[in-house]
């Protein structure tokens, strides 16, 4: 569609995109490389050397990648079964992803307080079969479960549509040329669907790398992550020079996965699907 | 046997997901004050939580940002997609990838970046004496901003489907330029525009982490109030309130959705 540009078109978007996109994150780049008088430094970064806050990034770090790595071996059975149900399956998409997110997100985080508690549902559960109470929150494998949780569903709609737009035609043929089931999943279905899967890592990935909130709730004040750290820093140290050093280190993490995700996903527009 | 296995999985799923939502309508209906303990049915709750001032405004703040925000970022998506669409593919690539980052972007950073900007704005603006407060309009630039992205996501598949002759022809029968794009073009991308705008308020009404960093002392969105009250004990009256908003949220999609498809069974036959 070509039309004449006009700048009452143009304009307001190009200019918020520049005032509260682009020009914003180079104030965390300023802020991050400079002290309180404005001078250039490096302080603000070599800040993340600290043992607390290096044993936070790492923990953060293993933390993401078990949650993304447990939502990808959950979602993909689940694609390939949504898909071949076919009929109904866009209901059952819509219902999983959408409606849960009309309750309050910190509510439902909140809620796993509930069920994991020392005297919460899943132990009492456990007490009614004379199963010994498990020890569950305030551990990182509590907010395993609540990131977990939380971000399934950012993995399993890229899967599902890439499994969706496959030709069965192409899958039919791997059969016809004498391939095994296995075969067929291995050699045809899984590449077709790596985009999918390399969406669903970055999206899972990123936000689990980086949230504060699922640690806040589920690791009580024991487990730090990095998202808590800085978060910590802008709203109750008021060091913004030492909180943007730390985000300039977690954004070459972020940075890292956009670039996987940009090489996978040339056409951007594909992602629309994606909602 | 692989059906039944896969029918337990989804049951599994189901309840992961579902699970944390039936606790807290549960806890909406708690006569005890503390999560950890049942006291019976009561529906005190539901009528507390419209006496107390705090969670009131919390909601107004909550629902009018919401409104606003999607309002404004669909307008705002509605631009950017003609003006995106009219541009040559290498420029629209890069300008999409601009627009793109929040969304992309971790919340955290993009909630530090505007409320950095906000702070720089404010100490630019002091030298004339002015100041930025936080609060209601820094927030609702936040919101926004993370917003765009969702509402050019939905409108533009939409209107790159549109033959443009179309629109030509109605020009050509001299139908001024906003006339034609009432009748021709706006038709055939309102359902585009309409799940932008309900994605933008959806994504709005439950964000926290943009709020936390763009709002200042004394302003609260509901998350932001149930963030701050998880440290002293949350209010009953909160999972009421969610509970309330969770079911209308619910009720007024399944009734849209069936309006939306009785016309659109109707007048499929009638366009050709």
């Amino acid at each position: 569609m070509k039309t004449k540009r006009r700048f009452w078109m143009d304009g307001p978007y190009l200019i918020w995109t520049a005032a509260f996109i682009v020009i914003p994150l180079f104030t965390i780049v300023y802020y991050g490389l400079t002290d309180k008088t404005g001078a250039f430094t490096w302080s603000n970064i070599a800040q993340m050397g600290t043992p607390e806050r290096l044993k936070a990034l790492v923990l953060s770090l293993l933390l993401s990648l078990l949650a993304t790595f447990i939502c990808l071996i959950m979602a993909y059975p689940l694609a390939l079964i949504l898909t071949k149900m076919k009929i109904g399956a866009t209901g059952f998409i819509v219902s999983i992803f959408i409606i849960p997110m009309w309750m309050n997100s910190l509510l439902r985080i909140l809620a796993w307080q509930t069920l994991l508690e020392r005297n919460g549902v899943i132990n009492q559960i456990l007490g009614f079969l004379h199963l010994p109470k498990q020890y569950l929150i305030n551990t990182p494998y509590a907010i395993a479960l609540g990131m977990i949780y939380d971000f399934l569903p950012f993995m399993l709609l890229p899967i599902y549509n890439s499994l969706e737009k496959i030709d069965s035609n192409v899958v039919n043929a791997a059969y016809d040329l004498g391939a095994n089931k296995l075969q067929a999943f291995w050699k045809v279905i899984f590449p077709l669907t790596l985009p999918g899967v390399i969406s669903g890592i970055t999206m899972v990935f990123v936000p689990a790398l980086t949230t504060f909130v699922i640690s806040d709730f589920l690791g009580g004040s024991k487990v730090l992550l990095i998202g808590n750290v800085i978060e910590q820093q802008f709203t109750q140290v008021g060091d913004w020079n030492v909180g943007s050093g730390l985000s300039l280190v977690l954004m070459i993490f972020i940075l890292i996965s956009m670039a996987v995700m940009q090489h996978y996903d040339k056409d951007a527009d594909d992602r629309v699907t994606a909602l | 046997m692989k059906k039944v296995l896969s029918r337990i999985y989804l049951v599994f799923i189901f309840i992961l997901l579902y699970a944390p939502i039936a606790v807290l309508i549960v806890l909406s209906f708690n006569k005890s004050k503390t999560r950890a303990k049942w006291g019976g049915w009561t529906l005190e709750w539901y009528v507390k939580m419209f006496q107390d001032q705090a969670i009131m405004s919390a909601l107004y703040n909550t629902l009018l940002i919401a409104l606003l925000s999607a309002l404004i970022a669909t307008i705002l998506g509605l631009l950017a997609s003609f003006s995106l669409l009219s541009m040559k593919h290498r420029t629209r690539g890069f300008v999409l990838s601009l627009l793109d980052i929040p969304m992309l972007n971790a919340e955290i950073v993009t909630g530090i970046s505007l409320m950095l900007i906000f702070i720089a704005i404010g100490q630019f603006l002091s030298h004339w004496g002015y100041t930025i407060e936080f609060g209601m309009m820094t927030v609702l630039i936040g919101h926004i901003t993370f917003n765009i992205p969702y509402t050019v996501l939905s409108i533009m598949p939409k209107l790159r489907q549109i033959n443009i002759s179309t629109y030509e022809a109605a020009l050509d029968l001299g139908a001024s330029r906003w006339l034609a794009f009432r009748k021709v073009i706006l038709p055939d991308i309102m359902s585009g525009v309409l799940s932008g705008f309900m994605l933008a308020f959806t994504l709005s009404l439950d964000d926290f982490v943009i709020t936390h960093f763009t709002k200042g002392p004394g302003f609260d969105t509901l998350s932001t109030k149930i963030y701050t009250e998880v440290r002293k004990g949350i209010k009953p009256e909160m999972y009421a309130l969610s509970t309330l908003l969770f079911a209308s949220i619910l009720l007024l999609i399944l009734i849209f959705g069936r309006a939306r498809r009785k016309t659109a069974a109707s007048s499929q036959p009638a366009v050709y």
